[in-house]
């Protein structure tokens, strides 16, 4: 039992999970109440990890959890941005007639699955954390059960995810087969020579796991999920999957196969540039703001992947930087989205944006730093995280990678001008309302003035990152 | 060193922007905006030439260095100047507070959000010359698009849309392959620092490819040929400020990141790729003066011959001699002088009669005498006409290129035979003959503020024509510090190889 602290933010959700269940079930209209509770419960869920930050690595449950700066760090901005999708789309889903009982519960059980993933040490619990979080995910994707899109994006969803779920569990058994054992770090010290079956598994379970961060060839998934799902979950779905999964690419990567980089360095290398490229291309014709981030997030994650394919500290450090940057933009991104509302009804074509500088100033200036930091022009947030990716890839001389990486900007930069130029030199068209709730606005508010002043003082992010050491 | 006056310099227009941003303006005019703007920009211009005074002329190293850990551990904020940079910083804060007070002829809606990008505009431009470490380079070189793509297509003509993304596009491509050059030097050399660097040195075999890199963005910036062609579309499509800002003070960025990067890291690179610069050069100089000699718009004309200046500007470093390097400093300084000033000139009648092609105009001297006089000085700045800036920069290129190539030099000797006739030409269909139209004869001469804003820049062209020595003063001993740095490099490299 003494280990028991360990595993209290976990144990914490989980009872609030239960509970509030129990509430929802027995107390009639309780849905405010409960996403309410919801919201407190991730704050005090926040407290407990953060309270358990300063210590140093704890190996649990016969060393199959582990709580290290990695997961501590993953798990802080993982909790820290489910705090703000909730108070951000609190007001879209009482507009949109989603707010039933069953939204909160399914995210926070969304968030113990990846917790239960950032947290794994041993492919069992790390498979059983991923399939926690899909099924929540694919309820949540179609939980607009009456939306024509909305029902397509989950079933989508579940039919690729269930693929790919399965090629990950026989990479899974192919690993423990090669290498008599499920525990990551028993598998680094059986892998030391090479084999044949072990290097399917890492193929496989790459493909798993790069299907997860929608990284291109697995992409297909995400524009139509992205476009289908209520805003407030495409906005879940932008980030803390994204979160997760990107945790377990380096936990995979640097624990259980960190011997064999030679074999698995090329396919990243090839998933990055391939997901910059197509993100960067495929996004210019798109007409819907969400299916457009769809693909800026695809190109997003190759620049992530991009530190992780260079076998060093510095990359993986790098990646969580870029990740944790990509986050805020994100939140920011969709913050401006829920504003586009007028009389009951949000808007999310491009077109929808045309002329809005005219009527609502501040709206669209924060939507031009969001764009202009997502497309990677300094001195804003974005730039800062593609410089500390490029710094790692060129000190490994990866010099194609970088410069395919920093042209794909250059074409990515075009579509995010295009937005640029539909706010702010097309003709006005009608105002979209003005009052919002003070959630989506101070997430706004907080999300932009960390992009406009990341210059001023860089380095923090970058303190906190660099205590996670892999290698 | 204590008050940190250059850091100053550079967040003064910022903070203006942001009083700008919180004033509220009774009526739509936006007049007291407009004040705080002008009184910002007018305390800035003091602070520089404050700054010059102080400025220790004879010294080669970097003066007023402010040196603050930025980036954890690799990176600090490094800002610095020497003779060089400070004449540019001074164009910029002159050329700022003219661009504020010609605003209200050219800008009728949203005035308060474009003196906001102008006063931002200037912290960047201020901040590129200023610093003295590769990435704080980077960042305020990069940041100035931002403001400058609003600029264009906010405020801009009918095609501003597609002239501002080519801006935007053409630029940043050329600068993503700086920043990899930027990151390779730090793995390769452990700084970003320039004065470290200076003494570090890079190693030859590096210097070609990282060279190049920087080439790329500065070429699109300066613009040589053929990356040129972005610079034509934004300037016509730009407002008149707009294409005042851009002229007189954006493509000097590139000017200055050739002598302070391109030969001051990679001497040896330079050496190997002057005829390449030689030859695009004199493409640019006789080409583009050619083109500029067939337009019908007015501003196209003056944007290619800027490119044709620019074509001397570059031929002018590239000679790697006293002359030839101080000769495209000053040709920098008096381009952006007489450029600005021929920008505005286009703008005065663009807003009284609603058009840019030559041919709509002539006769102007009879309605508008004083226009037609402070046009002529700038035509004559323009083709370098003794007793002008230009025409003391045009000379020591010629002169630096002589000593170096007479072939080359005398190519270019036709350009300045070239850039007259296109100006002159300009002038005459302009400015002489009869008044075909007769919508001209409505025409009013100057008010008061283009009086102001017109004669503020005939006087240093006529000023600084006769009378060079404080400028040539402030820059000679960095550029002979320069130099010799230069050759000492090469020297020592071809040492090595024996």
């Amino acid at each position: 039992m003494e280990n028991f602290q360990y595993i209290l933010p976990e144990i914490f959700i989980s009872v609030s999970i239960m509970l509030f269940l129990l509430v929802g079930v027995f107390k009639k209209n309780s849905a405010s109440l409960i996403y309410n509770l919801s919201n407190i419960s991730l704050v005090i869920l926040l407290a407990l990890i953060i309270n358990l930050s300063s210590l140093d690595t704890v190996y649990l449950f016969n060393n199959s959890y582990l709580i290290d700066n990695l997961s501590n760090y993953m798990k802080i901005i993982l909790v820290g941005s489910g705090i703000f999708v909730m108070l951000t789309g609190s007001k879209y889903i009482q507009v949109i007639n989603l707010n039933k009982i069953e939204y909160p519960i399914l995210i926070l059980s969304s968030i113990l699955g990846m917790m239960i993933m950032i947290s794994s040490n041993d492919l069992i619990v790390f498979y059983m954390g991923l399939e926690l979080q899909s099924l929540a995910l694919y309820v949540l994707a179609s939980f607009n059960r009456d939306n024509l899109l909305s029902t397509e994006s989950g079933l989508k969803y579940f039919v690729l995810s269930a693929l790919s779920s399965g090629l990950l569990l026989y990479g899974c058994s192919l690993t423990y087969g090669f290498s008599e054992s499920t525990n990551f770090d028993q598998i680094l010290i059986n892998s030391t020579e090479f084999n044949y079956g072990t290097t399917f598994g890492i193929v496989f379970i790459l493909v798993g796991l790069a299907f997860k961060i929608s990284a291109v060839p697995f992409h297909m998934w995400a524009p139509d999920v992205y476009q289908g799902s209520p805003t407030s979950v495409t906005l879940f779905f932008a980030i803390l999957p994204k979160i997760a999964a990107l945790c377990v690419f380096i936990k995979f990567l640097y624990t259980p196969f960190a011997n064999m980089n030679d074999q698995w360095q090329t396919i990243i290398v090839f998933i990055s540039i391939a997901s910059m490229i197509f993100g960067a291309v495929a996004a210019i014709g798109q007409k819907n703001l969400k299916r457009l981030i769809a693909y800026s997030s695809i190109s997003h994650m190759g620049y992530a992947l991009a530190g992780l394919a260079t076998v060093s500290n510095q990359g993986i450090q790098s990646s969580i930087t870029y990740i944790s940057i990509y986050l805020v933009m994100n939140l920011a991104f969709f913050s401006c989205l829920f504003m586009l509302k007028r009389n009951d009804k949000y808007y999310e074509n491009i077109e929808d944006l045309s002329g809005l500088s005219k009527k609502h100033p501040i709206l669209s200036f924060s939507l031009l730093i969001v764009l202009f930091s997502l497309a990677g022009i300094p001195p804003l947030a974005g730039f800062f995280a593609k410089f500390y990716v490029f710094l790692a890839v060129i000190e490994q001389s990866m010099y194609f990678l970088a410069i395919v990486g920093l042209l794909a900007t250059v074409v990515a930069a075009f579509y995010y001008l295009r937005i640029i130029k539909i706010i702010y030199f097309d003709p006005e068209k009608e105002e979209y309302e003005t009052s919002h709730n003070l959630g989506l606005k101070i997430t706004l508010a907080i999300s932009t003035i960390f992009i406009l002043a990341y210059f001023i003082y860089p380095s923090g992010i970058t303190e906190i990152v660099s205590k996670i050491t892999m290698i | 060193m204590n008050f940190p006056i250059l850091s100053s310099l550079i967040l003064l227009p910022t903070i203006g922007a942001l009083f700008i941003l919180f004033t509220k303006s009774s009526s739509g005019k936006y007049q007291s905006s407009k004040y705080v703007a002008l009184f910002i920009s007018l305390a800035n211009f003091l602070l520089s030439l404050y700054l010059w005074y102080v400025f220790d002329k004879n010294s080669v190293d970097f003066q007023f260095v402010e040196n603050r850990e930025w980036l954890s551990g690799f990176i600090n904020y490094k800002v610095g100047i020497d003779g060089i940079s400070i004449l540019f910083i001074i164009l910029t804060t002159f050329i700022t507070p003219i661009c504020i007070i010609s605003v209200n002829a050219t800008i009728k809606n949203r005035l308060k959000d474009f003196l906001i990008a102008i006063l931002i505009m200037e912290t960047f431009m201020i901040g590129v010359f200023c610093s003295l470490d590769l990435v704080v380079f980077y960042l305020f070189f990069e940041a100035g698009l931002i403001p400058m793509f609003l600029i264009i297509g906010i405020w801009g003509g009918e095609r501003r849309v597609y002239s501002a993304f080519k801006f935007f596009l053409y630029t940043l491509l050329g600068s993503v392959l700086m920043l990899v050059a930027i990151i390779s030097i730090y793995w390769i050399t452990g700084t970003t620092d320039v004065e470290k660097l200076y003494e570090l040195g890079i190693k030859a075999e590096y210097q070609n490819l990282l060279w190049l890199a920087f080439f790329s963005s500065f070429a699109v910036k300066t613009p040589m040929w053929p990356v040129h062609t972005w610079l034509p579309d934004a300037h016509v499509e730009a407002p008149t400020v707009g294409s005042v800002l851009l002229a007189a003070i954006l493509l000097k960025m590139a000017g200055y990141g050739f002598i302070r990067f391109s030969i001051g890291l990679f001497p040896i690179a330079s050496e190997n790729f002057t005829m390449l610069v030689y030859i695009l050069s004199l493409i640019a100089i006789i080409y583009t003066s050619l083109v500029a000699l067939m337009q019908e718009d007015m501003k196209k004309l003056i944007a290619y011959s800027s490119v044709a200046h620019m074509g001397f500007v570059t031929l002018g470093i590239f000679t790697m001699t006293q002359q030839g390097i101080e000769g495209s400093i000053f040709q920098m300084i008096s381009h952006g002088l007489v450029s600005a000033a021929l920008f505005l000139s286009v703008g005065v009648v663009y807003e009284r009669h609603h058009t840019r092609l030559i041919n709509k105009y002539g006769g102007l001297v009879s309605i508008m005498p004083r226009y037609a006089i402070v046009f002529m000085v700038f035509t004559l700045g323009a083709l370098g006409l003794p007793g002008t800036t230009g025409f003391i920069g045009e000379f020591l290129i010629l002169m630096g290129a002589f000593e170096k190539n007479i072939l080359v030099a005398m190519i270019a000797s036709l350009g300045v035979i070239l850039g007259a006739a296109y100006m002159l030409w300009l002038f005459k269909r302009v400015v002489f003959g009869e008044i075909n139209n007769q919508e001209l004869k409505s025409m009013k001469d100057l008010k008061t503020f283009e009086i102001i804003t017109l004669s503020a820049l005939v006087i240093p062209i006529l000023f600084f024509g006769f009378y060079p020595e404080p400028l040539m003063n402030s820059i000679e001993a960095s550029v002979e510090n320069t130099l010799n740095m230069y050759n000492f490099d090469l020297i020592n490299n071809l040492a090595s190889k024996d």
